[in-house]
């Protein structure tokens, strides 16, 4: 749409919004009531023609994004020198340092959180994506299938568990079952293997949870399952056994950039002077390109909540399935008027509602996990859970899954996604700073897509490199990622042997989920330590069974205080103001 | 640690310690399987008194009540294993077979009969769909209570307590006690869950308040917690929307209700009890499974260590009759149902072929009434009642009859005077 047009369009959402071409993208400013305004005006100014991307710099009266800063503030970092800095510990950025370590190339990667995986890497279903649903041309096309063909061995590797279960998509009707056969025929033509359209009877093989009202539907042999948090914590892990450094709880505060180049980057632990920058920085990817002024994209916020059942209700799934995003269930065709208008017109808005198909996930844990939603909301760092959005999320999936009981839950979680305005990945060398890479707008498929997004990373790196120094291979690269015991894989005769070994393996401390001292232990003893009890939780599990922690708590924190060698009442739960109790009596 | 004995005991806690007792006194071979270091469960942390009343007449501390029995055990010559869990158990010809795991080892035991006497756990937060923020500070009651009285630590200064169960009542005194400020104690029934002794003796005693019909909806913080929302809810428990209040606090503690916990049950295929969410058992705390008995909070959630005990014994004494017995009765099992107005009954069976002479009950109440008479009945014969008044959903009513004319099913029922 052309300028004048857009701002006509835009001063109807609200007289105040101005919009502008700058560096090739598209402008906007003003201060609006509310923030549906301000992101109605972002997606009214996507033009992937005319412009790079929207920079949409409207304000919301009343609303100022607050970023929780680590507590920490010293010197560790001040001066440091590295060929390339990494913003961001998340999967991507995890992704990217292991592969920057394949030659020999200095690496720091900094995260703002107390862990890796802090924000959306640990924070989503953990399906590895097919890809059907994304255009062609798109970024998130590209990467999700490349990156899909690499996950089995990537997974092998790293020693994160992975299954290959297939992913299923069900129609109600007909012409919905023609509507997939199509899919199915343009699916080789964006690279993506594996599919079938299949009568009920064919897919109940696959999938025994089909619901009544389904005919039928798509399957997809590529789609898989791994854990997300594991899968960045190995990553992370890899890289730093083969020498990358990684700095929790170490957030960029600016940057100094001159002559087209980052030369400067401060942070609350010191300065640092890097050769290339990645910007891997999930949520706040735009203040952090904004910084490096390669700025062309804009992040907007949206969240998705997922619900953890019981174990015993993971019987009601055994891929990851969902009903076709236009499908409208029995229960939403109610009051629907039958004439194939309204229905076509309720078909259009049910698949506008931004939801996948995927609706309900066997993880490799073997819970079952239902959701997630979609709001778009201004606050990026605002994880919190809600009971309506909870109880909307099991309602729907019921329409898929009668059996899905609120009785089951044990947990639930939010995510923040990070899309831009354009809905596709930014992956790329800078365009206005020549030594900082982009690998921002990561959203779903993100978590697919992260290993061949640190190949293309990792190559331009080198290559822009390679004009001021001699990049060597790294003749030491292991990809395998040293792995810790892990009791539940071993049979009774090798556990038996590990614990005349080393005895803390025959000591069970959480009763619910069967984890050992030894493997606890383990964990704290890790290339990248974080001593703190969410960690211990992600990484081994203690305290995500169905008693939540209340029996092992007190021994975990016992176990983290005399491996750090600090004291029992400073052990924290994630971050350092996240003490669990509050001193000695 | 040989391999075979008359009776295991799974669980070194009251229930299971009372088990191992009688077992041992009929002259069974015994063994104790705990997976904490000490034996006692959770009355190891539990330094109040109100224990034993009903068992000794005396008053106990909690590790006073476990410790008679730990010395009992002891004196007849139980062996325990302690700091053991128990990874795999299955049912074989001639009893079970258990794999444990400690410190030595891995190690195969067998018996012909098991005692499961696996405790309760307690609801989590997200079970009673707290939301919001997930800072750290907010704690089960019992977690708190171990972090206070085993670890000797301040869990906070300014508490919310979620929950008007016994343990949550008894945190509130023993934060008080410790220094820390109990803001309040929020209900989400009409009336409290715990017993009326302790509602008395650790809120009014202490001038702290109860606010019924009242909940915590969202927690708020990113680091620790820093504020809690409390919501008033309707009859059906939903939050009231409007009646949303901002209490400012660094704890929550909850005390939401407590779980059977039967995971091994449920790994030997035995039939559960919808109602208790244990298993179901005859007048000898026997399963549906030959030779596996259940005893304690794992077979329904008591509000006194005393009827732990008695029960524990029973299941014991059972326990050793159906392991040294040389050859074993076929049952002849009749239901009891649970009547209008009681919400669960154990035992839920009556073998015929068993012993009739005085088999106890624990019934529980839907609801708090005013008075009533609980009585057991099978077709118009009346074997057992009770005068209760008032009654108390929080209170187990203790029914003992004599069944040995009994041929047929029973009804339990609470009816007005």
């Amino acid at each position: 749409m052309k300028l004048e047009r857009l701002q006509r369009e835009l001063r109807k959402l609200d007289a105040s919004i101005v919009a502008s071409e700058r560096d090739g993208c598209i402008l906007l400013e003003g201060e609006v009531e509310d923030y549906a305004t301000a992101f109605a005006a972002g997606k009214l100014a996507v033009d992937k023609k005319r412009y790079l991307g929207v920079l949409n710099d409207i304000t919301v009266k009343g609303f100022e994004q607050k970023i929780v800063l680590p507590a920490e503030n010293d010197s560790s970092l001040e001066g440091m020198e590295c060929d390339v800095l990494v913003i961001g510990g998340g999967i991507t950025g995890c992704a990217i340092a292991r592969e920057l370590r394949r030659h020999e190339l200095s690496v720091l990667l900094v995260e703002k959180g107390a862990d890796v995986a802090s924000g959306q890497s640990s924070r989503n279903g953990g399906v590895v994506h097919v890809g059907v649903n994304f255009s062609k041309g798109s970024q998130k096309l590209r990467y999700c299938v490349r990156g899909n063909a690499m996950y089995r061995k990537l997974a092998h590797e790293l020693h994160v568990p992975y299954e290959n279960k297939g992913q299923v998509t069900f129609a109600r009707t007909k012409a919905e079952m023609l509507a997939l056969e199509y899919v199915h025929r343009t699916a080789l033509d964006k690279g993506v293997v594996d599919t079938k359209v299949m009568g009920r009877d064919e897919l109940r093989k696959i999938e025994p949870s089909v619901p009544d009202w389904s005919v039928g539907g798509l399957f997809m042999g590529t789609g898989g399952i791994t854990s997300p948090y594991l899968m960045t914590i190995a990553l992370a892990e890899n890289a730093v056994e083969n020498g990358a450094t990684v700095a929790l709880n170490t957030a960029v505060l600016d940057m100094k950039v001159e002559g087209g180049l980052v030369v400067e980057v401060s942070t609350n632990r010191g300065t640092i002077r890097p050769k290339a920058v990645v910007n891997a920085a999930g949520v706040h990817a735009d203040v952090i390109a904004q910084m490096a002024d390669d700025r062309t994209f804009t992040i907007h916020p949206r969240v998705g909540t997922n619900v953890v059942m019981d174990k015993k209700a993971g019987w009601m799934v055994n891929t990851s399935m969902g009903k076709t995003p236009f499908t409208l269930t029995p229960q939403q065709l109610e009051g629907i008027p039958s004439d194939p208008i309204s229905q076509a017109k309720a078909m259009v808005k049910t698949a506008s509602s931004h939801t996948k198909g995927i609706a309900l996930i066997h993880t490799v844990d073997g819970n079952m996990l239902v959701g997630p939603n979609a709001d778009e909301v201004p606050d990026r760092e605002d994880v919190s859970t809600d009971r309506a959005v909870v109880e909307k999320i099991l309602a729907s999936q019921q329409e898929v899954q009668p059996a899905v009981s609120a009785s089951d839950i044990i947990a639930y979680f939010t995510g923040v996604r990070s899309p831009t305005y354009e809905e596709d990945f930014v992956v790329r060398p800078g365009i206005r700073t020549r030594n900082v890479f982009e690998a921002a707008g990561i959203q779903s498929p993100g978590l697919t897509a992260a290993p061949a997004i640190a190949v293309d990373i990792a190559m331009w790196v080198r290559e822009y490199l390679l004009g001021m120094m001699d990049v060597k291979k790294n003749e030491n690269f292991n990809p395998v990622r040293h792995v810790a015991p892990v009791l539940s894989e071993l049979s009774l005769e090798e556990r038996n042997q590990l614990i005349h070994d080393n005895p803390d393996y025959g000591e069970i401390v959480c009763r619910c989920e069967e984890i050992s001292k030894g493997e606890i232990l383990d964990a704290l003893r890790s290339p990248l330590p974080v001593y703190s009890v969410d960690a211990i939780k992600r990484r081994c599990r203690p305290g995500m069974g169905r008693c939540q922690g209340a029996f092992c708590l007190p021994t975990v924190m016992r176990i983290i205080a005399d491996e750090a060698g600090m004291p029992y009442e400073d052990v924290v739960k994630g971050s350092s103001d996240s003490r669990i109790v509050l001193g000695k009596k | 640690m040989k391999g075979r004995y008359d009776v295991i005991v799974v669980g070194g806690g009251p229930a299971g310690l009372s088990s191992a007792m009688a077992a041992a006194m009929d002259g069974a071979s015994v063994l104790i399987v705990e997976r904490e270091a000490q034996l006692g469960g959770i009355l190891k942390q539990c330094v109040h008194d109100g224990f034993g009343l009903t068992r000794y007449g005396e008053v106990l501390t909690g590790p006073e009540y476990a410790e008679r029995d730990v010395r009992a055990v002891r004196d007849l010559g139980v062996e325990e294993k302690l700091g053991t869990f128990v990874l795999e158990a299955e049912r074989s010809d001639d009893g079970v077979r258990l794999t444990l795991s400690n410190r030595e080892g891995i190690h195969h035991v067998s018996a012909s009969s098991l005692v499961l006497a696996t405790g309760c756990r307690e609801r989590t937060a997200r079970q009673v769909q707290i939301h919001g923020d997930r800072p750290s500070g907010v704690m089960t009651a019992g977690c708190a209570q171990n972090l206070v009285n085993l670890q000797g630590m301040c869990v906070g200064k300014r508490v919310v307590i979620l929950g008007s169960g016994d343990i949550g009542l008894i945190m509130a005194r023993r934060l008080t006690l410790e220094g820390s400020e109990v803001i309040g104690v929020y209900e989400a029934r009409q009336k409290p869950s715990g017993l009326v002794r302790n509602v008395v003796q650790c809120l009014d005693d202490f001038g702290i308040p109860l606010h019924l019909s009242t909940t915590v909806t969202r927690t708020f913080g990113r680091g620790r917690l820093e504020a809690v929302e409390v919501c008033q809810v309707d009859e059906r428990m939903r939050p009231v929307s409007g009646t949303e209040e901002i209490v400012a606090c660094d704890t929550l503690v909850l005390s939401v209700g407590l779980i059977p916990e039967n995971e091994l049950a449920e790994q030997l295929g035995i039939e559960m009890c919808p109602m208790t969410k244990g298993p179901l058992v005859d007048q000898h705390y026997q399963t549906l499974a030959q030779g596996i008995f259940s005893a304690g909070n794992s077979l329904s959630v008591n509000d006194l260590v005393d009827y732990v005990s008695e029960g524990g014994e029973r299941a014991g004494h059972a326990a050793a009759t159906h392991a040294l017995a040389a050859n074993r009765r076929a049952k002849n099992l009749v239901r009891v149902e649970v009547g209008e107005r009681l919400s669960s009954c154990v035992p839920q069976l009556i073998d015929l072929n068993g012993d009739l002479s005085k088999v106890v009950f624990f019934l529980r109440s839907d609801g708090d009434y005013q008075g009533g008479r609980v009585i057991l009945r099978s077709g118009s014969r009346e074997f057992a009642s009770k005068r209760l008044r008032p009654v108390h959903q929080a209170e187990t009513i203790r029914l003992e009859a004599d069944l040995t004319e009994l041929d047929g099913a029973m009804v339990a029922m609470l009816i007005g005077e």
